[in-house]
């Protein structure tokens, strides 16, 4: 045929399990193309012939119209043979096997068609628990391994009925290839289960609703893992759920509704409901309006922020209709809903998250009254991801579910590198040319159920990305389990292990994730991180580069009385910078209720384990006690967040005048803490330390940068009072600061920072 | 004290000394070595160990009955009858007389106490500055019966986790009283001798796989390196822990755990889960085990950790760490 052109094209990026091979049916049958389209471990690959327009169209739309949760890297077309004997259709190949480039998708929520079908009592999917579709539901949690298909997935043991099995085959719906696909008569199945394990006759959905409404705590199994789930209006079943769940004081999510439903609770800010409402679903932290303590008591006491979240999954969804009196249609789903849950991970004891239905049987029997649970399996342990609005977007909090496995770019590609993090909140990372993959957040490997849970996400990242790790990276500290399984790692298959100093990697990870190439100053504050001196760092201005870094300056060190016991008791950081102030005398009179407080003069007087640190973090610890906002942490990092809080609710305040000395590279906050030392009005302490603070170290750092940016990066990055006043202070010197936009800027991010480090070890920096 | 020619006379009041305290048949051999009879039967246990402690007397005890002790501790966990100790002493020149008397009039009698005579030794003066007051250390030579095995290797999935009293009493001692901090009550060392102890255990029959003494790194040290050397792990009770209220008040107040504390006079049994109430029972009918108790037990673990059940219900891992107690919050 004359003017027939035929072009062989490869699209890269998120394009499989997404109904992106469909997607190109559809659009060649539009074009009148005939052809072919499959999977491939690089991606997709097509082969289309037709006239040239269209085939140029074709080639133009792969992008711009590609499905909603798929992600176009790049499209390259090559000419082609042409086959003379090609069939004169377009169809859709099995996949080819070849090498793994390609990653599995993330889980995402339930869909508005989904959603549709649902709650049409006519559909065959009303009221169905596991409903999802091409653009929609759980991938990353269900799946065993790559290709990505159902026999690798936790749906393996469902085969497809006769009419999920058309939906599957048939390019046009909706369901073409959603290996997830099934339904109530092929499908998993709800069953609600008693505290002894026996299953509870009924409709499940309703009973579950019924025992939350009289005041019980039910265990239900999510995508990533199991909740607790208790009604967050019902201040007897709150304190119930923190009394079992061992007396923390820890801030539980909660799940409502809808929007319509979130602004009762807090004020709804530019940006958050395109958060709250975005297809990832995370727990969105949000400014709690006063009203939200009397209506959910208990819940995020002396917090300023209220952590939210939209139901995700239909089993979701549908506690929510059941509660609205089981309406017909999607009507409902925008009118203010009265139930408000507490959905809070089940992690007992910091273990990480329940996943199995018999081990939420063992070990949850502790807490649960009831078991809401399922036969599809959890085949990937995921948590809820935590983020908060920010300035030009969002940050990260907690970076797990709907966002894990998905690829940061780096700005060039190198060496596959396993980076295995740090202690606190860890994530590893593993890279495969030039993209980044850090894994779901893991926890912290104080105990042997999340160091296995910390080697398990190690295996299965290699595996489901196919890559052999030509290096390790990992902290400098000898005592993290993180460490001693990259140096195991290492020398068992002879790679180089590299170890990132903590600080330096919380910086790269800035770098590596904008793609500065430049050496550059940067701002790391933090807890405390082992420096390469030996020292307890974490208040660190420094000179970062991809390979090495320099320590420009740091925070004026505090002794730290107790070692770690001092990160977990703010007295303690209050009573060594009275002493520091000569008000050593004034321990005992203000923290009267310490038993230690009458012997701690003399640990900090003879400097018995006192190890002195540069920590950030420990300044804000010293100013919250000082304050008598928090003597002792119920939870880490609680200190810091009731400061923020309390500032937040108090306003702007200007700093103080001589708040802080600059000696050679060392900051000195001792005068501002002699201030807060005779505040008696802790909102505004808090308000003046932070405004303080701010200044004090926007001025450190322009003694250090002539314009340009200033990377920052370490859990007191959070802190969005600091930041603020931290960002406006720099841009009156004419600095820019940069943080973490994909990552967590606390330990969650310091794998790939590591990992970058690691990277470019043996490239000459330029 | 001196050294050097005008030393001699001083040497001479020195082995004086020695001579007079830890007097026994062989070191009145007058050699530069003791001749000993070989003991019938068994296999020979020797151990060596130095002492360094600041400072040199602390309640309960003093660098020189500690001398004696730990070494005799070290050949009494082979499973074997201390017999013989040497003694060698490092001392700094203008060390006082009077506390060198002290320090060997504490060992003579923790010797004669514990019925393992010191039957050779040396002595050397080191200058001023080269030493810090007097280092010493001990030699012991015991013997273990034929049939008994006692090896940190032994430890079995199943077995019980027993110690034999208080945890830390040792170390927080030392500490109180290097840094003279004044506790309400005063902490004593355990410095024991536990060959008797041993002995009494031994008799009850049970099936003892691995005794340790938990002296520097205290009981998380000792059972890590057992953990390793067995291939096993452990989980310890948090609250059947022993721990004297004053160690663990100081423990608490200067951020230490009590698990990391040296012990001087503990024991720590690993055994067969079903020998495991009458092995107790043993410990606590000597009087140096009154307080024993059983504290945890061994299982299955590829990854070898010794982790603890926490008062709340929780566990985490009681690590093996490279050196002190560095700080890891961040
Ligand atoms: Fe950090
Ligand atoms: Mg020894
Ligand atoms: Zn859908
Ligand atoms: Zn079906």
């Amino acid at each position: 045929m004359p003017g027939i052109v035929c072009q062989r094209i490869r699209v890269t990026g998120v394009v499989q399990g997404v109904g992106y091979r469909p997607f190109v049916w559809r659009l060649a049958n539009e074009l009148e193309l005939h052809g072919w389209v499959r999977n491939t471990g690089g991606g997709v690959e097509i082969e289309v012939c037709g006239k040239p327009p269209q085939v140029n169209a074709l080639i133009e739309r792969l992008s711009r119209e590609a499905p909603p949760l798929a992600r176009v890297d790049d499209v390259r077309a090559h000419p082609a043979e042409r086959k003379g004997d090609a069939a004169a259709e377009f169809v859709i190949l099995d996949s080819d096997g070849g090498p793994a480039t390609t990653t599995i998708g993330h889980d995402t929520a339930i869909c508005a068609d989904c959603l549709g079908e649902l709650f049409d009592p006519k559909s065959r999917r009303w009221r169905y628990a596991f409903t999802n579709c091409t653009h929609c539901g759980p991938r990353y949690t269900i799946s065993r391994g790559i290709p990505y298909d159902r026999a690798r997935t936790a749906l393996a043991p469902f085969p497809l009925c006769r009419d999920c099995r058309q939906e599957y085959e048939r390019p046009a719906d909706r369901r073409f290839h959603a290996e997830a696909n099934c339904c109530a008569k092929c499908g998993p199945r709800l069953t609600l289960l008693d505290e002894s394990g026996a299953e509870i006759a009924g409709d499940p959905l309703a009973k579950t609703l019924t025992l939350l409404r009289q005041g019980g705590i039910v265990a239900i199994k999510g995508l990533g893992g199991f909740h607790l789930v208790c009604d967050a209006r019902n201040a007897e079943a709150v304190s119930a759920l923190r009394e079992r769940k061992a007396r923390e004081e820890k801030p539980f999510a909660v799940m409502v509704a809808n929007l319509a439903s979130a602004s009762s609770l807090v004020q709804v800010g530019i940006g958050e409901p395109a958060l709250l409402e975005a297809a990832e679903r995370p727990i969105v932290l949000m400014k709690k309006r006063h009203a939200a303590d009397e209506r959910l008591p208990g819940v995020a006491p002396g917090m300023a922020w209220l952590g939210l979240m939209l139901p995700y999954t239909p089993l979701h969804y549908l506690l929510f209709h059941e509660a609205a009196g089981r309406p017909a249609g999607t009507a409902w789903l925008s009118r203010p809903q009265e139930l408000a849950l507490v959905m809070t991970s089940a992690n007992p004891g910091g273990e990480p998250l329940v996943t199995g239905n018999d081990e939420a049987l063992l070990r949850l029997s502790e807490i649960a009254d009831a078991y809401l649970i399922h036969d599809r399996d959890i085949v990937v342990r995921c948590d809820d991801s935590v983020l908060r609005a920010a300035p030009g977007g969002f940050q990260f909090l907690r970076r797990a579910r709907g966002f894990t496995p998905r690829a940061i770019r780096l700005p060039y590609p190198g060496p596959a590198t396993l980076a295995v993090g740090g202690w606190f909140k860890n994530t590893v990372c593993v890279t495969r040319g030039n993209e980044a993959f850090v894994s779901q957040h893991i926890g912290d490997l104080d105990n042997a159920a999340t160091c296995s849970f910390f080697e398990e996400t190690v295996a299965h990242l290699l595996a489901v990305l196919q890559v052999k790790p030509e290096r390790v990276a990992h902290d400098l500290h000898p005592d993290f389990h993180s460490t001693r399984f990259a140096a195991d790692y290492a020398r068992m298959r002879g790679l180089p292990a590299i170890a990132v100093q903590h600080h330096h990697a919380h910086l790269a990870a800035v770098l590596a994730e904008h793609g500065i190439r430049d050496a550059t100053i940067g701002l790391a504050l933090d807890g405390v991180g082992l420096g390469s001196d030996g020292g307890a760092w974490g208040g660190e201005l420094l000179h970062a580069a991809r390979r090495s870094c320099r320590r420009l300056g740091s925070l004026r060190p505090l002794p730290l009385p107790g070692g770690d016991r001092a990160a977990r008791e703010p007295w303690r950081m209050a009573a060594a910078v009275l002493h520091r102030l000569g008000r050593a005398d004034e321990i005992e009179r203000r923290f009267a209720d310490q038993p230690a407080a009458t012997m701690l003069g003399q640990l900090l007087e003879r400097g018995v384990n006192c190890p002195p640190s540069s920590s950030l973090g420990r300044w804000f610890d010293a100013a919250a006690g000082l304050l008598g906002v928090c003597r002792t942490m119920a939870f880490e990092g609680q200190a810091a967040m009731l400061l923020e809080g309390l500032a937040e609710r108090y306003g702007e305040m200007l700093p103080i005048d001589h708040g802080w000395r600059i000696d050679g590279g060392e900051l000195d906050l001792t005068p501002l803490l002699a201030v807060l030392a005779d505040e008696t009005n802790p909102g505004r302490g808090a308000a003046v330390f932070h405004a303080t603070l701010a200044a004090a170290l926007a001025d450190w750092v322009r003694g250090f940068a002539d314009g340009g940016r200033v990377l920052g990066a370490g859990g007191c990055f959070l802190n969005q009072v600091l930041v603020r006043g931290l960002r406006s202070r720099l841009a009156t010197h004419g600095l820019t600061l940069v943080e973490a936009q994909r990552l967590p800027p606390n330990d969650g991010g310091l794998a790939l920072g590591q990992a970058w480090v690691a990277m470019n070890s043996d490239i000459e920096e330029h | 004290l001196s050294h050097g020619s005008g030393g001699r006379a001083m040497a001479q009041l020195i082995e004086e000394l020695f001579a007079a305290a830890f007097d026994n048949e062989f070191l009145r051999q007058g050699n530069d070595g003791a001749t000993l009879p070989v003991p019938a039967g068994g296999r020979l246990v020797m151990a060596a160990d130095a002492h360094v402690v600041s400072p040199l007397f602390f309640p309960g005890g003093d660098i020189g009955c500690l001398s004696v002790h730990g070494t005799i501790n070290d050949v009494a966990v082979m499973g074997a009858k201390p017999l013989w100790l040497s003694a060698s002493f490092i001392l700094e020149e203008g060390f006082p007389l009077a506390d060198l008397k002290r320090i060997v009039e504490s060992m003579a009698s923790a010797a004669k106490d514990a019925g393992v005579p010191i039957v050779t030794g040396d002595t050397k003066v080191v200058e001023q500055g080269k030493g810090d007051g007097v280092f010493i250390t001990t030699t012991g030579v015991g013997v273990v019966p034929d049939g008994r095995e006692l090896s940190g290797d032994r430890a079995r999935p199943g077995d019980a986790i027993l110690v034999s009293g208080t945890l830390g009493d040792h170390g927080m001692a030392i500490m109180a009283e290097r840094e003279s901090l004044g506790f309400s009550a005063p902490i004593e060392s355990d410095t024991a001798a536990l060959h008797g102890l041993i002995e009494a255990l031994l008799a009850s029959g049970a099936d003892v796989r691995v005794l340790r003494d938990p002296t520097r790194g205290g009981l998380a040290t000792t059972l890590n390196e057992i953990a390793r050397q067995s291939k096993v792990g452990m989980m310890l009770q948090e609250k059947s822990l022993p721990v004297n209220p004053e160690v663990a008040a100081a423990c608490e107040f200067l951020g230490l755990d009590p698990l990391y504390v040296a012990n001087e006079g503990k024991l720590v049994v690993i055994v067969a889960p079903e020998d495991a109430e009458q092995a107790l029972a043993a410990l606590r009918a000597h009087p140096l085990g009154a307080r024993a108790a059983a504290v945890g037990t061994v299982h299955e673990d590829p990854h070898h950790f010794v982790q603890m059940t926490t008062a709340f219900g929780g566990k985490r891992i009681v690590d093996w760490l490279t050196g002190e107690q560095l700080p890891r919050i961040c």
